[in-house]
């Protein structure tokens, strides 16, 4: 199975709520009205958006629409760096006052928390068996969980971290509708007509990186090539392939993986 | 009379070595082409090296020499100065450093550690510095203006131009114009107000200063709504060019504050958006364009203006060539302002057109539906300078074409694109790039400034924070996010040469001479990369 994207401000906090990615909700943001959450969604469009993006996903390592910060931070945490900045980083010192930064942190605590989707009313335990059921279409063909699987696909270790479970169940029955770029399908053709599909790792003007059906790193300079171009994803949809309880099943197992 | 005829001839040999950077030689940089002496090469930002040893024939044989790397973190922007063999530049954030042109080696180094508030909203970066004398010149991220020994790095003095606690920066080279060392404050995406402001070259003294916001009373101040004025950004973050025949000084100036919600600063907002002409020796505003009143996508004009003498309509005119964020490239009479033409370079669709003084009509406002913007708020270039050549009569601008969506009054405009990562402010490594065509990308394009009509481009697959160098050996060099120093064509945009430098390119290149050898000098990632033809 093949993870996609939807738009990223509908990423999960389901499960960073149990990993301590959020730290305990405080004073600072507890008594927010509709009305704060707008001024705050406002405020952080105007101040935080340039360098942090639309979405708070620029800046790797962090995600602040779905409260993935370097590390736990309370709304105390938030606000304080919001007005203060952090020394030797860009992250600069703002003329806020504490109840307008208290505004952002409830605008980014609630919007992490309203993403994250509902659980599919599914079991676990009958997921993981229907993902590791063999056969043509078998989700390990292309996915690995753990030490287990192929490499090609997205690793879904810990896609429950990363994926609510209605995008995980979006990317079941409608795998090619929104894939992450990570995730993209490339396809060159040699000039002596062999061809090569597999995941893309990246490309350049004069180069393209994949990952091919046998788990081989390939490079390729664009002037070998023949023929170029992304494609469709192989995922197949497992709509009417699978039952809505298998489906379900899967999308709960899907939820569990949390990583190591 | 023989003895003597022969020292003269031997103090004449060894003359450049020892003499120090007069203003006219800064004003005559093309006279010494084997010297890179303000931030574009001379002060008309051309950006145009006179070296003819590299040719569009040759520079496939180009190889690199040397690299130095640096021990910061952040991006590195800066070009560097060349003066008689010695490089000056800046390593991010304050670091200014003195190193053999030929081998990379440093001979010294002055660490300046700016105050924490220093922290603009792009980066704790730098572009590089200014010399006059023997005295280097650098703008400070915490907003300092100081002034170097430029042979021992010692720190001559250090004046303060505005307050870093109150958001204020600077990340520009300064620009000297005779005795004066003048420079504007950036952090204007944040409720500054910003200013020009020059300095005694010997005392850091202030000697003028000019807000780019007018303050009550003052032509233009009617533009800002109530108080929205004192806090309506304008931040200027790049070089200046300079007219002597005009003893004009040009600087763009950046976006109003709030970046995308005008709500609260009805009007034009004068002087953002705009190129200002400024009297060298008082500061006084001779004339301005705003290339875009009341903007609210932040398409600030944070370019270097580039200076040409130009055939226009079947006459010398002096003019003002223009690459703007805003996706229009302008050309403007430098002498009065003049707006001669204007005409999209990317896809543009915010206006429909100007007006008889040039004043653009904007069509697209937020929706909320959403309103697709072309460009988006990147643009369709942003700081990096673009060059100009006199021998092609040709400008040449490294691009973007990128789109955006604004759906709410004062929300960032959101990407065209599922990949948002690309569009962060640069930064130095490389990461990987998983574009698909349909997305944004960059592209280094030739342009004839008489129709503003493209005359080529060099399409990369990755968007681009790299400039542009133009040489008289016409080749344009280039670079972008991909990591890449290309050698293009100047005539065609033909792929010369290339060469991969690791980090993504985020400054534009210059050129020098060394005992009689052409460098190029890039800096790209965490590091500074110096190429030239083999020594034999």
């Amino acid at each position: 199975m093949r993870a996609t994207n939807l738009t990223r401000r509908l990423a999960i906090a389901l499960v960073a709520m149990g990993l301590g990615l959020f730290a305990p909700r405080t004073a600072a943001a507890q008594h927010e009205t509709a009305a704060d959450l707008l001024d705050g969604e406002r405020a952080y469009r105007n101040t935080c958006a340039n360098c942090h993006g639309p979405d708070g996903d620029v800046i790797a390592g962090i995600d602040l629409g779905r409260g993935r910060f370097r590390r736990p931070m309370t709304d105390e945490d938030l606000v304080r760096i919001i007005r203060t900045g952090i020394p030797n980083t860009p992250m600069p010192a703002s003329p806020m006052t504490v109840e307008q930064a208290q505004k952002i942190v409830a605008y980014l605590r609630n919007r992490a928390s309203g993403a994250r989707g509902s659980l599919a009313a599914g079991d676990p335990v009958r997921g993981k068996a229907v993902f590791e059921r063999p056969g043509a279409t078998a989700c390990t063909s292309c996915h690995r969980v753990g030490a287990s699987g192929s490499r090609l696909g997205p690793d879904l270790t810990d896609v429950g971290t990363r994926r609510s479970a209605a995008e995980l169940e979006r990317a079941l029955v409608d795998p090619g509708a929104d894939v992450a770029p990570p995730n993209r399908t490339y396809r060159v053709v040699l000039k002596d007509g062999t061809t090569v599909t597999g995941r893309l790792l990246g490309h350049d003007t004069f180069s393209v990186q994949l990952i091919d059906s046998k788990e081989q790193l390939r490079s390729f300079a664009k002037g070998d090539l023949r023929e170029q171009g992304f494609v469709p994803s192989p995922m197949p949809s497992y709509r009417g392939t699978l039952s809505p309880q298998e489906i379900a099943d899967m999308v709960s197992y899907l939820s569990s993986l949390r990583g190591r | 009379m023989r003895s003597a005829l022969r020292l003269l001839f031997v103090l004449a040999l060894i003359a450049p070595l020892q003499a120090q950077v007069s203003f006219d030689r800064i004003l005559r940089g093309d006279r010494e082409p084997h010297n890179w002496l303000s931030y574009s090469g001379t002060l008309m930002n051309q950006r145009y090296s006179p070296l003819t040893q590299i040719t569009a024939d040759n520079a496939r044989n180009l190889q690199q020499q040397w690299v130095w790397q640096t021990r910061s973190l952040e991006k590195f922007e800066a070009t560097p100065l060349v003066v008689d063999g010695v490089m000056y530049t800046v390593e991010a954030p304050n670091t200014a450093v003195a190193l053999d042109a030929a081998t990379g080696r440093v001979f010294c180094t002055y660490p300046y550690t700016p105050a924490p508030e220093g922290r603009p909203c792009c980066g704790r970066v730098n572009r590089g510095l200014a010399i006059l004398g023997d005295t280097l010149y650098m703008g400070t991220i915490d907003a300092h203006l100081i002034a170097i020994d430029a042979k021992n790095g010692k720190p001559l003095w250090n004046t303060v131009v505005a307050n870093a606690a109150q958001r204020y920066s600077i990340t520009s080279s300064p620009t000297v114009v005779k005795d004066k060392v003048i420079i504007g404050t950036g952090g204007g995406d944040g409720p500054i107000r910003g200013h020009i402001s020059a300095f005694d070259a010997k005392t850091g003294k202030e000697a003028w200063r000019f807000y780019t916001i007018p303050g009550p009373g003052e032509p233009g101040h009617e533009t800002w709504a109530g108080d929205s004025w004192k806090v309506g950004g304008v931040g200027v973050w790049n070089a200046g060019a300079y007219d002597p025949e005009t003893n004009l000084v040009f600087f763009g100036t950046g976006n109003p504050a709030p970046d995308w919600d005008g709500s609260t600063r009805r009007g034009d907002n004068l002087y953002s958006d705009s190129v200002v002409a400024l009297d060298a020796d008082t500061g006084t505003l001779k004339w301005h364009y705003q290339f875009t009143p009341h903007d609210e996508l932040d398409y600030d004009a944070t370019q270097v203006p580039v200076l040409a003498d130009i055939e226009w309509q079947g006459r010398p005119r002096k003019v003002m060539l223009w690459a703007n964020r805003n996706g229009i490239m302008y050309v403007l009479d430098r002498v009065t302002g003049e707006f001669l033409k204007g005409k999209p370079y990317v896809k543009t669709n915010w206006l429909d057109g100007f007006d008889a003084k040039g004043r653009p009509n904007r069509v697209k406002f937020p929706t909320p539906e959403g309103t697709l913007v072309f460009p988006h708020v990147h643009g369709g270039t942003n700081w990096a300078p673009p060059s100009y050549s006199p021998r092609t009569g040709l400008f040449y601008v490294a691009t973007w074409e990128n789109s955006g969506i604004v759906s709410v009054t004062g929300q960032f405009p959101r990407v065209m694109s599922s990949n948002a990562q690309q569009t962060a402010m640069g930064q130095t490594t490389l990461v990987p790039f998983y574009n698909d065509a349909t997305e944004p990308y960059g592209v280094v394009r030739a342009y004839d400034p008489k129709t503003l009509d493209q005359v080529w481009e060099f399409k990369m697959s990755d968007i681009t924070w790299g400039g542009t160098l133009v040489t008289a050996g016409d080749v344009v060099f280039s670079g972008g996010r991909e990591g890449y120093l290309l050698a293009l064509d100047a005539k065609t945009g033909k792929l010369l040469w290339r060469s991969s430098v690791g980090g993504q390119v985020n400054a534009a290149a210059m050129s020098y001479a060394v005992n009689g050898r052409q460098f190029v000098a890039i800096a790209a990632g965490n590091a500074l990369f110096a190429y030239a033809l083999p020594a034999n």
